[in-house]
């Protein structure tokens, strides 16, 4: 019954999506008075969805073998937390997540908004519906969650192994909740084109919405990066995946959207530009899903290949971005003209900074999408990898990390370059001394690690600038938001600059009792033990790690699971102040000795720690812009 | 500046970025894309020595041996009609044993011999790596 009743609400929820487009588009064609009703569909509809979602994991909770995507992706002896986090661990129920936060989104507008003028909201509300729909129609036809099984099996056939991990409960819906809140960001866009608003009034009320969602996916990268980095045991951090890649897309977009923004909101310019960049990130966010979902490619997020879902989300993916495309072409000569600005100034320097997230996007998503182009086309095959995103990107990045140092230092409408000059004088001694130190000290080091520990010094000054000669005490939250950010970013160049500066590895073949030395630290192989989890045997290494009086004990592991019968390596990494020891046990070669890798990693985890202060700034933010509005609403 | 002009310049600053973000893209693909490799392939065209590409087959059975350091391993991989030597210097992943599918990342030397820095063996059944699949089709070896 739960998993009929589970259908039942997700028609539900479609039908209501269809009736809030239709009144929508009524409303704004002269029916004003249907106008008031469609705030209450949108909250209905999102409950319903809702509902719908928390049955699929009702039926993931209690084992339901009768349910075909139980049996295929689950097993009754898994840990609860793991068919909890499993119903979204496979395509069908990873599509209901995507739309039940759709559907959130629409009803949290629909409940929030109270900026925008009648009109606008109305047509922000339909437009998304209109996406909504679309999934719908995607789930309902040709991917349904639902679907029974009979006979019912006495048993499902487990969860891929690399799925089950911690992990799983949090990094899809966190970068759900981000790719679907870019979707709130697309639908004011939409909504101010079709009724004309595009101004500071639809900037103001489309920033927290994209602030919300950069933040949740900065989170869903960081998190998606440390765990690609613990638990593939490759000791990398970023492999320019695409499915990484499709993360990180939507993340330049919404980067460049977030300062576009605020220069909309501040000084009434980039008003076609920003509606634009709205568009091209929920773009991204779909062109993602598309790529990571469709099968196309391999990985551990490609969970079925059925090139009709595939053709299907293409369709969608066609019509959405094709279609609001369209309407700008239609409607941007409706959008009136920007205040004119000095390319010297505060927006000046966003503009630069949207000009090069921009490229940095185009170089990220021709890289991506070459490969298949071509592959289509030719039926050749090649694969773009590491060695053409580090060469193009990695100057771009560059470039602009400079700007962020040199833009929160300008003043709005018009400044001095030799005003910019004398404020960017201190972070450019830093860097300096930091040029002297990088050379003196790393003959070795390539070009890019260099030039990031040049810049990181130097920014990480730069960007604590904007603070000085400030009363701190008053000095506005989204301020500190902002310096935050900016201080991770030269955080998380650190990381990225010392890990492939200073990495030390070592790769053998030992015995127990054998000494090995990494680094620092000397690693006594202690020996091997068997061990057995709920639904796993291992073997498991003891390691013993000394560096001076420090004494660490590591156990790398290297599991096997029963179902689906699947062997992982599971590394251990001791986190000290000054870095990581990151150790991974092979396999025996039948004759006492057991492979072993060890890397000492210094300062690695500033990488993430960098990570997790963009976000934190980004919170800062949102919660400093919304305290703002409410004291003017109760003004 | 008047409003006309400076969002006519803007545009302009905003194409010669776009062009510019192209063209290095263009270049960047012509020298980095790394191309994938079947045994036959491989043969048949002049070796790509020294440069990081991708050769994908099946493991051939009984050619798996370990070196004496414990970290080395020399195998062949088919494509069904030629083999290639491969070496390789590192933890082999959990799926990778013989007669199964394999993609290596690593560079030709000029002996013919492949040295991966890494190897990406298929998942199961359901992750077959649509490179080698498309491989496996074209030698009409596919199970």
């Amino acid at each position: 019954m739960i998993a009929e009743a589970g259908l039942a609400a997700l028609w539900l929820a479609a039908a209501l999506a269809l009736l809030q487009l239709g009144l929508g588009a009524l409303a704004l064609r002269g029916h004003a008075a249907l106008g008031p009703a469609v705030r209450p569909v949108a909250v209905v509809q999102g409950a319903l969805v809702a509902l719908a979602f928390a049955l699929l994991i009702l039926v993931f909770l209690r084992s339901d073998m009768s349910v075909a995507l139980v049996v295929e992706n689950s097993h009754s002896a898994k840990p609860w937390l793991y068919k909890f986090a499993g119903t979204w661990g496979n395509h069908e129920g990873s599509m209901l997540m995507w739309v039940t936060i759709l559907g959130l989104g629409g009803a949290a507008v629909a409940l929030l908004e109270r900026r925008l003028d009648q009109r606008t909201a109305i047509a922000t509300l339909a437009a998304q519906a209109a996406i909504g729909l679309g999934f719908y129609a995607f789930l309902l036809f040709a991917s349904n969650p639902f679907a029974r099984i009979s006979p019912a099996p006495a048993d499902g056939h487990g969860l891929n192994p690399l799925l089950q991990d911690p992990g799983l409960a949090f990094h899809p819906p966190t970068l759900y909740l981000g790719y679907v809140g870019l979707s709130i960001a697309f639908s004011y866009a939409v909504g101010a084109l079709i009724t004309g608003q595009v101004g500071p009034t639809l900037a103001r009320a489309m920033r927290p919405w994209v602030l919300g969602a950069w933040i949740l996916l900065t989170l869903g990268i960081t998190a998606g990066s440390y765990w690609a980095y613990y638990e593939l045991g490759w000791g990398g951090w970023w492999f320019w995946d695409p499915v990484e890649n499709a993360s990180l897309m939507p993340w330049l977009a919404a980067t460049a959207l977030l300062h576009s923004v605020t220069v909309l909101a501040t000084r009434a310019a980039l008003r076609a530009w920003t509606v634009m960049l709205a568009v091209v990130a929920f773009s991204m966010s779909m062109i993602g899903t598309f790529l990571v979902r469709s099968g196309i490619l391999t990985s551990v997020h490609a969970f079925a290949v059925d090139p009709r879902r595939g053709s299907f989300i293409l369709v969608l993916l066609a019509i959405y971005i094709g279609g609001a495309l369209a309407l700008f072409a239609l409607r941007a000569s409706s959008v009136r003209e920007g205040a004119p600005f000095e390319p010297v100034s505060r927006e000046g320097a966003l503009v630069i900074n949207n000009l090069l997230f921009s490229a940095i996007l185009g170089i990220v998503l021709t890289g991506t999408l070459y490969p298949l182009a071509v592959e289509t086309m030719t039926g050749e095959k090649l694969s773009v990898g590491a060695p053409y995103f580090d060469a193009t990107a990695g100057p771009l990045a560059l470039a602009l990390v400079v700007v962020m140092a040199a833009g929160p230092l300008l003043r709005w409408r018009r400044d001095e370059l030799k005003a910019l000059a004398v404020r960017l004088a201190i972070p450019a001694a830093v860097a300096i001394v930091a040029i002297a130190v990088v050379f003196l000290l790393l003959p070795v080091a390539g070009v890019l690690p260099r030039l990031g520990l040049i810049f990181a010094a130097g920014i990480a000054i730069a960007s604590v600038a904007p603070l000085a000669g400030r009363n701190l005490r008053r000095t506005p939250l989204h301020i500190w938001g902002m310096v935050i950010a900016h201080f991770g970013i030269a955080v998380s160049l650190a990381g990225m600059a010392s890990e492939s500066a200073f990495t030390r590895e070592t790769l053998v073949a030992a015995r127990p009792g054998e000494t090995l030395a990494v680094g620092p630290w000397s690693v006594r192989f202690v020996g091997v033990e068997p061990v057995a989890g709920p639904n796993w045997t291992a073997i498991r290494a003891k390691l013993e790690a000394r560096r001076g009086d420090t004494l660490l004990t590591l156990a790398p592991e290297a599991r096997m699971f029963n179902a689906p019968p699947t062997e992982t390596t599971e590394s251990a990494i001791a986190t000290r102040p000054t870095g990581q020891l990151y150790t991974v046990l092979g396999k025996s070669d039948g004759d006492g000795r057991w492979q072993l890798r060890l890397w000492w990693k210094p300062m690695v985890t500033l990488i993430w720690a960098g990570g997790a202060l963009v976000a934190i700034g980004g919170a800062l933010a949102l919660l400093g812009r919304l305290r703002r509005e409410r004291r003017r609403e109760a003004m | 500046m008047k409003p006309k002009n400076q969002r006519l310049a803007l545009l302009l600053l905003a194409v010669v970025a776009v062009l510019g973000a192209a063209l290095l893209a263009m270049s960047g693909l012509r020298q980095q894309a790394s191309y994938f490799y079947a045994p036959s392939d491989v043969v048949r065209d002049k070796l790509p020595v020294g440069r990081e590409v991708r050769l994908g087959g099946m493991v051939v059975k009984g050619s798996l041996r370990h070196a004496r350091d414990g970290v080395t391993i020399d195998f062949r991989v088919t494509d069904g009609m030629k083999t290639v030597p491969v070496r390789f210097r590192g933890i082999a992943p959990d799926l990778f044993r013989e007669g199964s599918g394999v993609v290596a990342e690593g560079t030709f030397q000029s002996d013919g011999r492949f040295v991966a820095d890494n190897l990406l063996a298929k998942h199961d059944e359901r992750y077959m790596p649509p490179q080698l699949a498309g491989a496996m089709h074209k030698t009409g070896k596919v199970r």
